[in-house]
């Protein structure tokens, strides 16, 4: 086994992050009007859900939030055994010109954001897509890049960045686990992106 | 999951559980203006169909195609096997055209089994003689699931020709593997005599089951079976195992009534009870679409190994 995973963020950081990041969203769509917040399942969703509550807090407005499962889409399927998909949920009024809010836990290579862009072009048309992301690890492998950050991690590629959430996991947490001498690469969920 | 579906009982409580989310997913596809996951880009689906068989060519069809998947569509008339080819051989032809996955259906008890020993892709059974046809097995537990909620402790009644369905067999072993209570009522000659081997009751009295049914499947009366002698004519067999409105007014009051198509109605079934809102027949027709989706999905979407 590898080394205790560090805390990285704990609660209180990543409730002011998410509130930092809510303020940036309203601020940059001018007043949050047509925006839609995609969550990409697991832990984007429920982040998607607290950024939701959030904008509603700050603007009064209750921002439409859906689910994007990116599964089908993933340009690695091929190397691990099929996998269970999550859950797909779009707002009633659909994402057809309006301005998506694309939300994960960790952005790493970039190929789960890229995955969630083809999802959406099947999905709809919004007018813009921009992408929130709590950790932005760095290493990546495509030109993408994230319009809201809660934090810049800079990490080893070998690390492993695992966000933890109440919701799902009973604490709000990011930890960084450091390498191990037997771990197989790419062995953690959640982190990947 | 193991590598074919031949039998449902291939599948473990998680592997039918996995399909059955997988599916609660997928069907929501169905409801997108662009129908199709780009998941299975570049594999090989073929339909291999010996029988005829409108439904479950087409249903495998769309499913392949929906995750966009080349399907390739054999069937047995007008093709190399009118001239004589035997199975192996025709085996041996798909294997060298890089298929991916065969479904396949086949008169002969067994034969997936075979096809599965000659050919390195995932053999699926669309049915093969009177043995199994596990996805008509899994779309009836998935329509039965969106209706009843969680099948463990439901009772299921099948009711009919057991002895010559496919369908029958695999839904037992489904189901029990589901949780599920299963109740078969036939007459004494339509019913195998392993059948005290398999996991579920057995009861000739249709009325004394009835009341207690969370569902009730009808399965067709095969129209070259009623001239066999298993039963005194067809008007005696729709009086004592026919679904009409008499008995579906004595069936509970969320009780559903299914059935595997085609149906022959004023038979096994009632006109007014096939149409009945209470009736899964069309959204068995729908559900199964998706359930290949998932069934294809988990096959073919990981790394084969």
């Amino acid at each position: 086994m590898s080394d205790a995973p560090r805390a990285v963020l704990d609660g209180p950081d990543i409730n002011r992050a998410l509130t930092r990041i809510a303020h940036e969203i309203i601020e940059r769509t001018k007043g949050a009007e047509g925006v839609v917040l995609l969550g990409i399942p697991t832990r984007g969703a429920t982040l998607a859900r607290r950024l939701g509550d959030r904008i509603a807090q700050f603007e009064g407005l209750k921002v439409p939030v859906g689910y994007l499962d990116i599964t089908m889409y993933r340009d690695d399927l091929r190397l691990r055994p099929a996998r269970p998909l999550g859950r797909t949920e779009l707002p009633p009024d659909g994402i057809d010109d309006k301005t998506v809010v694309l939300v994960d836990d960790v952005l790493f290579s970039g190929r789960t954001v890229r995955a969630a862009l083809d999802a959406l072009g099947d999905v709809g048309r919004p007018r813009a897509v921009q992408l929130a992301t709590l950790v932005d690890r760095g290493h990546r492998e495509l030109p993408i890049r994230a319009d809201y950050v809660g934090k810049n991690l800079p990490t080893a590629k070998s690390e492993q960045v695992k966000v933890h959430l109440t919701e799902i996991d009973g604490r709000d947490a990011v930890l960084l686990f450091k390498p191990g001498p037997k771990q197989r690469p790419g062995a953690a969920e959640g982190s990947e992106g | 999951m193991k590598r074919h579906l031949i039998s449902a009982a291939d599948l473990t409580r998680d592997d039918a559980l996995l399909i059955l989310d997988t599916a609660d997913e997928l069907a929501r596809v169905s409801e997108r203006s662009i129908k199709k996951l780009p998941t299975l880009r570049g594999r090989t689906v073929v339909n291999l169909f010996y029988e005829d068989s409108t439904r479950t060519r087409i249903s495998f069809e769309a499913a392949a195609k929906r995750l966009s998947a080349d399907v390739i569509n054999f069937s047995a008339k007008g093709s190399s096997v009118s001239k004589g080819e035997s199975l192996k051989d025709t085996a041996l032809t798909l294997q060298a055209m890089g298929a991916d996955a065969v479904v396949i259906r086949h008169g002969a008890s067994g034969a997936p089994h075979r096809l599965a020993t000659w050919v390195d892709g995932s053999v699926v059974n669309a049915g093969d003689g009177t043995h199994e046809h596990p996805t008509q097995a899994l779309l009836d537990a998935f329509t039965m699931r969106s209706r009843l909620g969680a099948l463990d402790g439901r009772r299921i009644t099948i009711v009919g020709d057991v002895l010559h369905s496919r369908v029958a067999r695999s839904n037992v072993l489904l189901l029990h593997t589901l949780g599920a209570e299963v109740t078969l009522v036939a007459p004494p000659t339509l019913l195998p005599v392993t059948v005290q081997s398999w996991p579920c009751e057995v009861s000739y009295d249709l009325d004394a089951v009835l009341p207690k049914a969370d569902a009730v499947m009808m399965l067709r009366v095969q129209k070259e079976r009623m001239n066999d002698a298993y039963f005194p004519s067809a008007r005696e067999y729709s009086r004592r195992y026919g679904l009409d409105r008499d008995r579906l007014a004595r069936m509970s009051e969320d009780a559903i009534v299914m059935h595997p198509g085609p149906m022959n109605r004023g038979m096994e079934i009632a006109a007014e009870v096939a149409d009945s809102p209470r009736s899964t027949i069309v959204e068995q027709v729908a559900n199964g679409v998706t359930i290949r989706m998932a069934v294809l999905y988990l096959l073919l979407g990981g790394e084969t190994q």
